[in-house]
């Protein structure tokens, strides 16, 4: 009995390292990604000012739509640490009401950031239009595009836990994921402040 | 062990809800000082520049602590640390583009456009 | 239906290409239809396609690498032909768009489907086993990994058939690489090669940053590690840390070209410089990742020949890790001549200096471990020693390019083509040469003949030396890189001596195919029974050769430097556990397979604008991702009872081999040996 007992739970810390080794791994991902958009944001920076006649940031950009985006994408960030709390306790039932609720902020901010890129291409101001304009919407796009992909990797886990449950697995994928949502509402702070806020100022 | 998965044997987070309305809280602050400040011109230029770089810098440093719980604790140090140095060498390379490139575009014109 | 791709795309008319695709087209249907006569596709579907295991792994990026390897030479030996053909009053026999092609695929080829697989394929085979691991951390990425970079390699052979390849060089510098200057497909397969086998390789770094850090032995802490897990961990933090520039700016290249956009056009705002500058973000450490791990190579080998334990254990770590960190600091001397002042210039000149520094600290390692040792000349060892020579001249010319004034008048001169090649053959390729040689039996149980591995080793050092030392000269006399065609008379002969010294250099390769086929038909003369065939020191030579799927039936326990030789001073080494355990192995997958493929298509697809089709690619892959993640069982077990099996055949063969041992000391040892002083351990 007590050999069993030992070996369930070196069973177990198997199991659990295993997590914390892919969840270094996810970790580097992250770090790589990191890079990705330090690039683009040294690309907008230095083109920011390149509007090749075009309009500028201020003639553009709308304050109270970006200020609303980024309180989805906070608040999104607040019911995904419910998500991971209701995850210990154990509550199945909470964890995909919470991840149903973190997709629809995730939803609202890709909505909001669609209608946006939408009604600038119908201005004339596309990314076409100037330096400026590519590396804007490169930037605000790739994290979108992050953004999108969070949100099929939410619904996918929705799917996971409600024929699983919460096993091992399940648990440690939605702790990278978690990760993963919380990361993008970082990158989302340097995009609000650098493109949104600073461009109010160029 | 109980059914509930071990979320710290995982690396994932020993989150509270204290901790994360914490966080959460410092974050809407954060976000409101820098919109307040631009949004209703409250001051001028470069004091406004300054203070959304210092606030966004603070609200990074506030999701990670709080939300990715980043801190030098055994189990959280190696992801620190490779965090750590990926702003290091994100620093050389950002900041040595732009400050190569300011030189560039002011010997050169190439900039504005 | 299918985008700007017709009949046309076929380069029917030169005979130059048409012949390589009827070669390539021969070469495809012999492998297809050997497989298919000797019935071996479940086999090679079984065990090799959908392998997830890291010794295959390795070995089948080896083999994309010399596959490549043959046609990145023969784009060479085509450019020196030409140079030699065309000076004044004669034209070659190539026009100058052709030649563009060769010398942008020539770099590509050499950069990331030679150099790179070679030194993913030699961490694969090496890493695993030297830090007591079954196998990588994330099998199955390793797999997804192999697969985009073949799908990115076979991009690059679809481009001699099908359109062309660019001819914007390898650096694909913009704007000559936009839609305005270069409408055709040749720069959209350059992208989508690098881009897809890029992200392969981004991937590997992760993969392998995780299994050093969280899967080595017990015992075995970051300062018992073999230098060349040493060197494969930092070269992934600068895969990790590097790639994604080039990923940013072949992303921002491709929006340019595809949808108008204006990052790196001439107008409308764009900034050709931001391009270059990113660039060489990802460039300079790509420098760096592709030597590092043949200097990890040159240190086993050397600790190994010399039979003694490397000098300076503690400075060669030190020395890799400032290497790579000053990697990040220095790639604006690739561009000093741009337009940014001279403080800037002067800055990253003397950080560029400064690599030199623990570089130097190296070579002085490895000649103080040779020091008054009983050096064997094998040819691992020979690779090394050729490596010290040559390479110290490279690195010299490296020193004097660093400095701004005269890099302003060697740059984008044969100068800059002789230096590099200076670095990347005697570093990366001897280096690579080496880890073959020396890990060879190692993969398949036998060792690859010595004497055609000498005749090799001498054909590469002699035709390197010809064919790059008149290019330094060429240089100072002011020839520019990339000449199709020139008018200066006295060019003509030291170009003549150059394509001489290609031609040596074949004789080095065509000595390296009949040392293979030579060594496969005498496998059993050459077998390696132990698994141990030079005196290795560290653990992977504790394995049989080939190694079992799980490498180890126990893992080792490691107590210092050298683990493995440590055990055989101890008397450990051959000990057997008193029992064995089941074994969890990773699952063979097609996931992988499939995701390659997908791939290929979505960057075929995107090349000639057939968006259906890369879409439908896009959502395959999206699939594959989606069903591999929510697959919870991916382990099988090997039982005890086979473990046990597989391991009584090992220790037969052991107990085979000592019979021998004096067949083989007195046939391998004793003719080869240089006897030292006596005063060297051993």
């Amino acid at each position: 009995m007590a050999t069993t007992d030992a070996a369930a739970h070196d069973g177990i810390r198997a199991e659990a390292s295993q997590g914390t080794v892919v969840n270094f791994g996810f970790w580097l991902y992250l770090m790589s990604d990191v890079i990705i958009f330090s690039m683009l944001f040294v690309a907008f920076v230095n083109l920011s000012t390149n509007y090749a006649q075009g309009p500028t940031g201020q003639e553009l950009f709308e304050l109270p739509l970006v200020f609303i985006e980024t309180m989805a994408l906070l608040i999104s960030s607040l019911t995904y640490g419910l998500v991971m709390i209701c995850l210990r306790q154990g509550n199945t039932k909470w964890v995909q009401g919470w991840l149903l609720i973190t997709f629809l902020l995730g939803v609202g901010f890709v909505g909001l950031e669609l209608y946006e890129f939408l009604h600038l291409a119908f201005e004339g101001y596309g990314p076409q239009r100037s330096a400026f304009l590519s590396s804007f919407f490169t930037l605000v796009g790739t994290h979108g595009t992050h953004v999108t992909f969070g949100l099929i990797w939410i619904l996918v886990m929705v799917g996971q836990v409600a024929y699983k449950g919460l096993t091992p697995a399940v648990a440690s994928r939605l702790t990278r994921l978690s990760l993963f949502w919380h990361f993008l509402d970082i990158v989302w702070i340097a995009v609000f402040s650098t493109v949104y806020l600073g461009g109010m100022y160029r | 062990m109980s059914h509930s998965p071990d979320t710290d044997a995982q690396g994932g987070s020993e989150a509270t809800l204290g901790s994360y309305s914490v966080g959460f809280i410092l974050a809407i602050i954060l976000t409101a000082i820098p919109f307040a400040v631009v949004g209703f011109g409250l001051l001028p230029r470069p004091e406004a520049l300054i203070t959304v770089g210092v606030t966004a810098v603070i609200q990074i440093l506030v999701h990670l602590y709080f939300f990715l719980h980043l801190d030098v604790s055994r189990e959280h140090l190696a992801n620190t640390m490779t965090g750590v140095f990926t702003a290091l060498i994100m620093a050389v390379l950002v900041g040595g583009t732009i400050w190569l490139f300011y030189s560039l575009n002011y010997r050169t014109m190439m900039g504005g456009g | 239906m299918l985008g700007r791709l017709s009949l046309q795309a076929i380069p029917y008319d030169n005979v130059i290409i048409m012949s390589a695709v009827a070669l390539m087209a021969i070469t495809g249907a012999v492998v297809v239809g050997a497989t298919t006569y000797y019935g071996q596709w479940g086999y090679l579907y079984r065990e090799w396609l959908t392998s997830v295991d890291h010794t295959k792994i390795g070995i089948m990026y080896i083999i994309l690498a010399f596959v490549f390897l043959l046609r990145g030479f023969v784009d060479a030996a085509m450019m020196r032909a030409q140079q030699a053909t065309a000076g004044p009053g004669q034209s070659g026999y190539l026009s100058s768009e052709h030649f563009a092609e060769l010398f942008t695929g020539h770099g590509t080829m050499m950069i990331l489907f030679v150099a790179m697989p070679l030194i993913i394929g030699m961490i694969n085979l090496a890493v695993p086993p030297q830090i007591g691991a079954r196998d990588v951390a994330f099998p199955f990425l390793n797999s997804v990994s192999l697969w985009l970079t073949y799908a990115g390699g076979m991009l690059i052979m679809v481009s001699m058939a099908l359109g062309q390849f660019g001819t914007a060089g390898w650096t694909g510098y913009t704007p000559f690489s936009e839609q305005a200057f270069t409408p055709s497909t040749g720069v959209d397969y350059w992208i989508w090669a690098i881009q897809i086998s890029g992200i392969g390789t981004t991937l590997t770094g992760v993969n392998f940053l995780v299994t050093i850090l969280r899967e080595r032995a017990p015992g075995m802490t970051l300062m018992r590690m073999p230098i060349f897990t040493w060197s494969a961990l930092i070269t992934m933090v600068l895969v990790v840390l590097a790639f994604p520039a080039l990923t940013v700016a072949l992303g921002m290249l491709s929006l340019d070209r595809f949808f108008d956009f204006h990052f790196f056009t001439g107008d409308m705002g764009g900034n050709q410089m931001m391009y270059i500058n990113m660039f060489w973000i990802w460039g300079h450490p790509e420098v760096y990742i592709v030597i590092l791990p043949a200097f990890g190579v040159f240190s086993e080998v050397t600790a190994t020949f010399c039979n003694k334990r490397l000098f300076g254990y503690k400075t060669m770590v030190y020395a890799l890790a400032v290497i790579a960190f000053m990697s990040f600091g220095v790639w604006v001397h690739h561009f000093f001549t741009m337009g940014q002042d001279a403080l800037r210039n002067s800055i990253f000149a003397i950080a560029t200096m400064i690599i030199g520094i623990p570089t130097g600290v190296k070579i002085y390692n490895w000649m103080a471990t040779m020091f008054r040792a009983r050096i064997e000349f094998k040819q691992p060892m020979l690779w090394t020693l050729g490596f010290i020579l040559l390479f110290t001249i490279g690195g010299m010319t490296g020193v004097m390019l660093a400095i701004p004034g005269i890099d302003y008048k060697a740059h984008n001169s044969e100068f800059l083509v002789a230096h590099f090649h200076n670095v990347l053959i005697p570093g990366t390729i001897f280096g690579m040469f080496a880890g073959y040689t020396y890990w060879f039996p190692k993969a398949f149980g036998f060792r690859l003949d010595e004497k055609w591995g000498r005749h090799a080793f001498w054909g590469w050092s002699i035709g390197f030396t010809v064919a790059f030392m008149p290019l330094y000269v060429l240089g100072a006399m002011g020839m520019p890189r990339r000449m199709a065609s020139y008018s200066n008379p006295e060019w003509t002969p030291l170009l003549w001596v150059a394509a001489l010294g290609a031609v040596i250099v074949m004789y080095g390769i065509v000595c390296q195919i009949i040392q293979l086929i030579s060594s496969i038909r005498n496998r059993h003369r050459l077998a390696d029974l132990t698994g141990d065939p030079w005196g290795g020191r560290t653990l992977e030579w504790a394995m049989s050769s080939p190694p079992a799927e799980y490498n180890f039936p126990v893992i080792p326990r490691v107590h210092g430097i050298d683990a493995f030789m440590d055990m055989k001073e101890n008397g450990t080494a051959y000990q057997r556990p008193a029992e064995y355990g089941d074994i969890h192995m990773p699952q063979n997958t097609a996931a992988g397979l499939i995701l390659g493929i997908a791939a290929f298509v979505f960057g075929f697809g995107l090349i000639w604008y057939i968006w259906w089709l890369a879409i439908l690619a896009g959502l395959v892959m999206m699939g594959a991702v989606i069903w591999r993640s929510c697959t919870d069982d991916v382990e099988f077990t090997i039982p005890a009872d086979e473990v046990k099996h597989i391991e009584d055949e090992r220790f037969r063969k052991i107990a085979l081999a000592s019979q021998q041992t004096d067949v083989i000391d007195s046939e391998s040892r004793g003719r080869v040996n240089i006897d030292g002083e006596p005063l060297s351990p051993g």
